[in-house]
This record gives structure tokens, C-alpha cells and sequence, in this order.
């Protein structure tokens, strides 16, 4: 009697879960024929791939997609290169730098947006960096920056220092012992980080809205939202497809953490 | 072993210790820099310098002469109707995703620790909205909510216009946040019920506690830090939200789900009130603050 409330408990989980994704799907493999229909159907009846190709065609998602990588590549790399030092420092140096940098990771969650966006804005646009990538991506580094250093220093906490004392009896210098032996072992750290930063600035929407208004620089973002066109006529074939190939980056990168998640907790969940 | 074999005499060690600590702070600032450096220029500097622009006519236009008006954005906001509805309606969001999201998070996060079928389905569903661009889950729920080719309608046979209706619009959203918001607090708090001791579980049995007196008096208590840190935090993140209801209603209809942040959006860069805007900024984290703040405190002396 119990586990017949409880699975049914979890259908009703994975309905509620799954309804909006299956129906994204199907509408990306639908005819407009089919789309028009008065009752609309679950599974299309003739699927078809015409979305894809035709979301090519409506918006430049080519040259948006590149934008957004370039975008994204430059700013999370940017980001780990500079917080790896400073999380380094987090780590190993305690003290009145840690608590600071710490207090300065959750005020950035608490303060809203708008208060950093528009003296942002202002500095930017007289940088003349309005309306250009290299603006964006200075805002995407600071703003995966104060996340990216967290994790890192939880990374380089987690190389036992006494590796580093070892090295520097056997006479290593501390670049030395840095490069030789802790670097290695962060390795799979700096992987996530990188990762968790292309993510974020792949995904990012608001950042970009402000900075970005020349339809001739949009990130995907914000070429996926001219789709749905004034006042919502949007073809929603094409808007769904081009919504599923957007989130491809994401797949992947969700794929490979997970198998990273050591901890048990997704466990068998997925298998990719 | 090997610390007592390489220590080395008193004497020298404190001489040497002096000298390493000015070394070390020097090499660890060194260290700091490239992160401080665009930490102070791009965000701790616009951050200080938009709480300054709360207090001055500044508007986003580039040749303005900018002064000084004291509280004078204040005494407006606190005037103006829509910031009041624009405030009601980031409460009424912020309180209800937060609390059913953790609700059902908590529903889901139980029946994930169960050892039941279809377990993993229900893992990775639950993960999937997390690995989503936020812009994609707002389109994909457009097409859930949409009146003619929306599955909504067709499954419960009606014909409303779920996203562009006055009463039903901030009910609508408040769903897609739940959903949005639904993976990293079952994780969280998944991650929380694994770290129960097991011990307790099996005390509580031989007692003779029922299920529930189990879940009431050990899981919820046993609970507490991850609950308060995963609501706080999910607090936040909804009275700050912006992408996800600007995809999805863009604020209306007729300002209905118009959130704090795209009000204030609206303000700075489509009516250029840049000081007005990042007043509004202002008194929300000040509203956030505090709320937080009680909240925290209160949860703190109950846990005593």
C-alpha cells in the first residue's frame, strides 16, 4: 500500500518533469500542418527534421552559436587563469584574504544585477565596449569569477599540503612544487571549473541583453529570443529546434561532470 | 616522523618564521592580484559606485550633468504605485517558488533516497533542468502555456491564454520556477537526508516510532542546516530572478508579473533613469538583507 502511493508520488514527479521537455521535442519535429491542427498531437505523425534546417534559414544561429563560443571559451578561460593563483592563495595562505574573499563570493549572490549592470554599462560604453563581444566577456569573468575561485580553492584544499612540504624538503622551489606536483593532481578541478565557466557564459542571458542591442553581435541567448518575434507569431517549429540545439553544450558538459560527481549522489543516473 | 627528523633548531626556526611571513604575505597578495585587479574593476567598483548613482538624477544618456539629490530617488520609489505592485508581486513570487519548491524538493528528495524502480528516470529528469540555458526553459514553457498549439490547453480542454492572463499569468510563472529551481534543491537536500546517520533511523525503530514521528523528530531535525542555507539561498536567487520571466511574459500583461529586476530594467535602460533604477536596486538588497537576516536569526535561536 505504501510503495503503490509512492510510485505513484514519483509518476507524478516525472509527468510534472518530463511534459515540458517531450513537448519541446515534438513540437521540433513537427510539420506546420501538423502544428496547426485544432487538438495537437503527443507524437508527430510524419516527423520531420525541416525545423532544424529551417531555424538556419530564420535566424543567424550559426553566427550566433560562434559568437557565444568565442565568447564563452575566452571568458572561462580567462577566469580560471587568473582565480587559479588566488585560489591557491584561499587555500593555502588562511587569514583575514580568505574571509574577505569568501564574504565577497556570497555578497555577489545577494546583490541584485541592476546595481553592478548599470555603472557596467556606463564603464563599458565609455571603453566603447558596448555592443561588442570583448565587453561581454569581461562581464562574464567577473561575474564566474567569484564562483570559479570557490570551487578552485575547495580543489587545491583538497591536495594534501604535506605533498607540498615534501617536495620543498627534497629541495623543490615552491613554483616548483606548485607545477610538479599539485598542478596534476588539480587537474580534473580545473577541468570542472573551465567547464562550469563556459556553461555559465554560454547560458548567459541578462549580461548580454544590456550589452548586446546590435542584432549583428547577439549570443545565442539572445538570438534564440528573437525567434519568438513581436507579439509572440513565431514560427514554433523552428524556435523549438533551435531551443534544443542551444542546449547541446549543456548535455555534454552535464554528461561528463556527472561522472565526476564522486560523491554517490547521481550515481547510475546518467550514463553517457 | 620525518616533521621531527627536518625540524630545525628554536633559535634559527623563529628568526627564519619572521622573515617567511613578510615573504609569504608579499608572495600571496602576488598571487592575488590578477583576480583582484578586474574583481575591483568590474564588480566591487560598479557595485560601490551604483549604490552611489542611487542617490543622483544619473541617467544612462551620455552627456548629463549628474548631481547629487540626497534621498530624493527614495521618496519617489516609495510614491510610485507600480514599484509597490512590482514589490508585491516579487514577494508573492519569491515566497511561493521558494517555499513549494522546496516542498516538492522535499517530496522528490525522499522518494530518491527509497529504493524504488524508476529511480533513475526521475534522477536525471530531475537533473535536467539545471542543464538547461534558462532562456531555453522560458521558450519551452511558452510553448507548454501557448493557446493554440500549447499541450496545455489540449490536455485539460481549454482555451485560455495562460501567459497573457491577468489573474492566471503570475500563478503560471510561479510554475515554471518550481520546475527551474526543482534540481539543485533535491540535490541539496538529497545529498542531506544520505548524511543521516542510519543509527538513528534504527533507534527510533526499536522505540516503536512511526514512520512519520521518524520523519518528524529525526529527518526534519537532522535536516535543519541544509534546509535553512537551501532556502535562503533559493530566496535570493528568486527576488533576483530576471532572464527566465523576461523570456517568458517580458513583465505583463499589464505589468502582472513585472518582478523588481525587470522593473528596474525597464527603468535604467528603457526609460534611462539610471539613479531611480539602481535606488530600486538598492532597496531590494536592503528588503533582501533583512529578511534573510530575520530569517537566519530566527532559525538560529530556535536551533539553540
Amino acid at each position: 500500500m505504501r510503495r503503490a502511493s509512492q510510485y505513484a508520488a514519483l509518476a507524478a514527479y516525472i509527468v510534472f518533469l518530463a511534459f515540458p521537455l517531450v513537448w519541446l521535442l515534438s513540437t521540433a519535429l513537427k510539420t506546420p500542418q501538423e502544428m496547426a491542427l485544432a487538438d495537437p498531437t503527443w507524437i508527430p505523425r510524419e516527423p520531420t527534421l525541416a525545423n532544424f534546417t529551417d531555424a538556419f534559414g530564420e535566424q543567424d544561429l550559426v553566427g550566433a552559436a560562434v559568437r557565444s563560443l568565442g565568447v564563452a571559451l575566452a571568458s572561462s578561460v580567462i577566469t580560471v587563469l587568473i582565480s587559479l593563483p588566488a585560489a591557491y592563495a584561499m587555500a593555502r595562505y588562511r587569514g583575514l584574504v580568505n574571509k574577505v574573499a569568501i564574504g565577497w563570493v556570497l555578497v555577489s549572490q545577494v546583490f541584485p544585477f541592476i546595481l553592478i549592470i548599470i555603472p557596467l554599462f556606463m564603464i563599458l560604453r565609455d571603453l566603447e565596449l558596448v555592443n561588442t563581444l570583448p565587453g561581454l566577456a569581461v562581464v562574464h569573468v567577473t561575474f564566474t569569477l567569484p564562483f570559479a575561485l570557490w570551487m578552485l580553492q575547495g580543489y587545491v584544499r583538497a591536495v594534501p599540503v604535506e605533498l607540498e612540504e615534501a617536495a620543498a624538503v627534497d629541495g623543490a622551489t615552491r613554483l616548483r612544487s606548485i607545477v610538479k606536483v599539485v598542478a596534476p593532481l588539480l587537474a580534473p578541478g580545473v577541468v570542472a571549473t573551465l567547464l562550469f565557466a563556459f556553461i555559465s557564459s554560454w547560458n548567459e542571458f541578462m549580461f548580454a541583453l544590456v550589452i548586446l542591442q546590435n542584432p549583428d553581435v547577439m549570443t545565442l541567448p539572445l538570438t534564440l529570443v528573437r525567434f519568438t518575434g513581436p507579439e509572440g507569431v513565431a514560427r514554433l517549429g523552428p524556435l523549438a529546434a533551435a531551443s534544443l540545439m542551444a542546449t547541446i553544450p549543456s548535455l555534454i558538459f552535464f554528461a561528463i561532470i556527472q561522472r565526476r560527481l564522486k560523491s554517490g549522489l547521481m550515481a547510475g543516473a546518467v550514463k553517457g | 616522523m620525518t616533521a621531527t627528523a627536518t625540524r630545525p633548531a628554536p633559535p634559527r626556526r623563529s628568526h627564519a618564521r619572521r622573515r617567511g611571513i613578510s615573504r609569504r604575505t608579499r608572495e600571496m597578495w602576488l598571487l592575488m592580484l590578477p583576480a583582484l585587479v578586474p574583481v575591483l574593476l568590474f564588480s566591487v567598483g560598479p557595485l560601490l559606485y551604483g549604490i552611489g548613482l542611487a542617490f543622483t538624477d544619473a541617467r544612462n544618456t551620455r552627456n548629463h550633468e549628474t548631481s547629487f539629490v540626497g534621498l530624493e530617488n527614495l521618496w519617489e520609489l516609495l510614491s510610485a504605485a507600480d514599484f509597490w505592485s512590482s514589490f508585491r508581486i516579487g514577494m508573492i513570487w519569491a515566497v511561493s517558488v521558494t517555499a513549494l519548491q522546496f516542498l516538492a524538493a522535499l517530496g522528490l528528495a525522499l522518494l530518491l533516497n527509497e529504493n524504488l524502480r524508476f529511480r533513475g528516470v526521475a534522477r536525471v529528469l530531475a537533473v535536467v533542468p539545471w542543464a538547461m540555458p534558462p532562456v531555453v526553459i522560458g521558450l519551452m514553457w511558452r510553448l507548454v502555456y501557448h493557446p493554440d498549439a500549447g499541450i496545455l490547453n489540449s490536455l485539460l480542454g481549454t482555451e485560455i491564454n495562460w501567459l497573457a492572463d491577468f489573474s492566471l499569468a503570475l500563478p503560471a510563472i510561479i510554475v515554471v520556477g518550481i520546475w527551474t529551481g526543482m534540481p539543485q534543491t533535491t540535490v541539496v537536500l538529497l545529498a542531506g537526508l544520505q548524511g543521516i546517520p542510519k543509527e538513528l533511523y534504527e533507534a527510533g525503530e526499536v522505540d516503536g516510532a512511526s514512520r512519520w514521528r521518524r520523519f518528524w523528530n529525526i529527518t526534519l531535525p537532522q535536516l535543519r542546516p541544509v534546509i535553512v542555507a537551501i532556502t535562503s539561498l533559493d530566496f535570493v536567487w528568486n527576488i533576483n530572478q530576471f532572464g527566465l520571466v523576461y523570456v517568458l511574459t517580458q513583465g505583463g500583461p499589464g505589468g502582472q508579473t513585472r518582478l523588481p529586476m525587470l522593473f528596474a530594467y525597464e527603468e535604467a535602460f528603457r526609460y534611462r533613469f539610471a539613479g531611480y533604477a539602481s535606488m530600486l536596486g538598492l532597496a531590494m538588497a536592503i528588503v533582501v538583507l533583512a529578511v534573510l537576516g530575520l530569517y537566519l536569526w530566527r532559525q538560529m535561536r530556535e536551533a539553540r
